[in-house]
């Protein structure tokens, strides 16, 4: 399903990217210790594409797209939108340009949407938060339509809706400023199957339509498989494995990512 | 020993949450239960177990060898819980105390079932932390549930589950919570234990790549009904229901395809 899209110049460059927490003390003195949940990382993505981070709990891949996003300051190393450095250490207001090149989904479609907020203002608030002027109450109809809602929907609040629909809303609010680069943080992990194979052909399909960049973080390998192009594997904070999608995923060369993939449960009649 | 459900029903509140449910279980048969969230397979597997919560209300039938479980006292429940049929739940980290080790967990399911001394119990907990892989069992009893990771922390629930070595195990989506490496270890841990002691299996699953590898025989639910029950190799060829059918062309449209796309 991978579709070959026009793939252009690399989006988003990051090089030596590294990010160290402070370790929770044990003793009440101690040297201060570090854990590692990224370490000297490079990627590019390129626009247009579709790339997808895979790899267990704790490897780093959600610390890689906070970085990548400036929604973290990394210990070591840089990121680059478009030849233009991110300094997420910075205020807030002076990423409001990196901000509006980007749209993030998370997870859980429960906890990310305000439930005291309307659709229709959820869906707007990026409009408002990133000064983007025009007529804010069409675009919310049109993007509502775009994910497959009705823009009636826009007078209605978050708990009138299903897991499915809400994740929905969510990604309208990701695309609702039209970003080029579409990042979504386990999207379809928190939901049930057949919802999830309806929001994987909705992000199939905004992309090919508008030409999105595309980086999404699962540990769903048949997520990937079906949406991205390139795969990045991780696995304790290192990029161990990388390239083309059916490259990786069907002759990989590192033996952590042919141990991952062995893993995975297939549907077997009369394997049990 | 087997189990036998018959038209069981649960009521939360006015609302039907599971309409008539049939299945059986026969001796060292291993059924899944799947479904979406929400077609009723984890609350029938709590009323079998007679641990519904408050305000849920059960009729209809459960017959464990023949004895009715539905409407038994709660003592006698209780008793049956661990001693015949062993739990195992989604989360290990909710499941297990955090502030006591887990060789004290351990010993005490043995200790509730079996009478035997402390020392015994702290004995047999240690061998039963070895019967489910854990490393280093000597050492390990001796840790709380914080210090270990998530795969360990659902070892030790299943040996907790089969200390006492019950007839029938209930599994309510044991490796949801796991990643993919962790979730392949416990599905051959606990198939072995299964097969090994001829245990019944009850795997409560959304997962229909995770119901082949572990299920001979598989009853589908939706909004709280039965829609299919059949041996999972006919489920996942020729499946009757179109619930099946959908849930099976879904599963495969977002899953991983070892041979590569189509």
């Amino acid at each position: 399903m991978s579709a070959a899209m026009p793939v252009g110049e690399t989006l988003v460059s990051a090089r030596g990217l590294t990010r160290r927490f402070p370790a929770p003390k044990t003793r009440l003195i101690e040297p201060r210790a570090f854990t590692t949940a990224l370490e000297d990382a490079d990627i590019d993505v390129r626009e247009g594409s579709a790339v997808g981070v895979i790899g267990e709990s704790g490897s780093g891949k959600s610390t890689l797209v906070r970085l990548l996003l400036g929604l973290d300051t990394p210990t070591a190393g840089t990121v680059e939108f478009q030849g233009r450095r991110v300094e997420a250490s910075a205020p807030a207001r002076s990423l409001h340009w990196l901000r509006r090149e980007t749209g993030i989904v998370f997870q859980d479609p429960y906890a990310s949407l305000d439930p005291r907020m309307s659709v229709g203002r959820i869906v707007a608030e990026p409009l408002w938060a990133l000064g983007i002027g025009g007529d804010r109450r069409a675009r919310v109809r049109e993007v509502l339509g775009d994910v497959g809602l009705d823009a009636e929907m826009a007078d209605r609040f978050p708990h009138e809706f299903s897991g499915g629909q809400r994740q929905r809303i969510a990604l309208a609010r990701a695309i609702a400023h039209r970003p080029r680069l579409l990042v979504g943080d386990e999207p379809l992990s928190a939901l049930d199957v057949t919802v999830r194979a309806q929001i994987l052909e909705l992000l199939g399909a905004l992309r090919r339509r508008d030409g999105l960049t595309l980086l999404l973080v699962s540990h769903d390998i048949g997520v990937v498989q079906s949406l991205c192009d390139e795969v990045v594997v991780m696995k304790d904070g290192h990029i161990v494995e990388e390239g083309p999608t059916e490259k990786v995923l069907l002759e990989p060369q590192v033996a952590y990512t042919r141990r991952l993939l062995a893993s995975i449960p297939v549907i077997e009649p009369g394997a049990s | 020993m087997s189990l036998v459900v018959q038209d069981l029903t649960v009521d939360i509140a006015g609302r039907r949450v599971v309409d008539g449910v049939s299945f059986e279980v026969p001796d060292g048969a291993r059924v899944g239960l799947i479904g979406e969230s929400g077609s009723g397979k984890s609350l029938t597997a709590l009323a079998v177990l007679g641990l519904l919560p408050d305000g849920a209300e059960a009729s209809g039938s459960v017959r464990w060898n023949g004895r009715e479980l539905i409407g038994l006292a709660d003592r006698e429940l209780a008793t049956l819980r661990g001693d015949e049929i062993g739990i195992v739940f989604q989360e290990p980290r909710t499941a297990l105390n955090p502030i006591r080790t887990v060789g004290r967990q351990i010993a005490e399911s043995i200790r509730i079932h079996e009478g035997v001394s402390k020392k015994d119990a702290a004995a047999r907990a240690i061998a039963e932390a070895a019967r489910v892989a854990l490393p280093d069992p000597e050492r390990i009893v001796a840790r709380y549930p914080h210090q270990l990771s998530g795969g360990q922390r659902q070892r030790v629930a299943i040996a907790m589950a089969l200390a006492c070595r019950p007839r029938l195990l209930i599994a309510d989506e044991p490796t949801t919570a796991l990643d993919v490496t962790i979730q392949a270890e416990i599905l051959e841990l606990m198939l072995s234990l299964v097969k090994n002691d001829g245990m019944s299996l009850v795997f409560i699953t959304h997962d229909l790549a995770v119901l082949s590898q572990i299920a001979t025989h598989g009853v589908v639910l939706e909004d709280g009904r039965v829609v299919e029950d059949a041996p999972v190799s006919q489920l996942l060829t020729t499946p009757s229901s179109p619930v099946t059918a959908g849930l099976l062309r879904d599963a495969t449209a977002t899953l991983w395809r070892p041979g590569g796309a189509e």
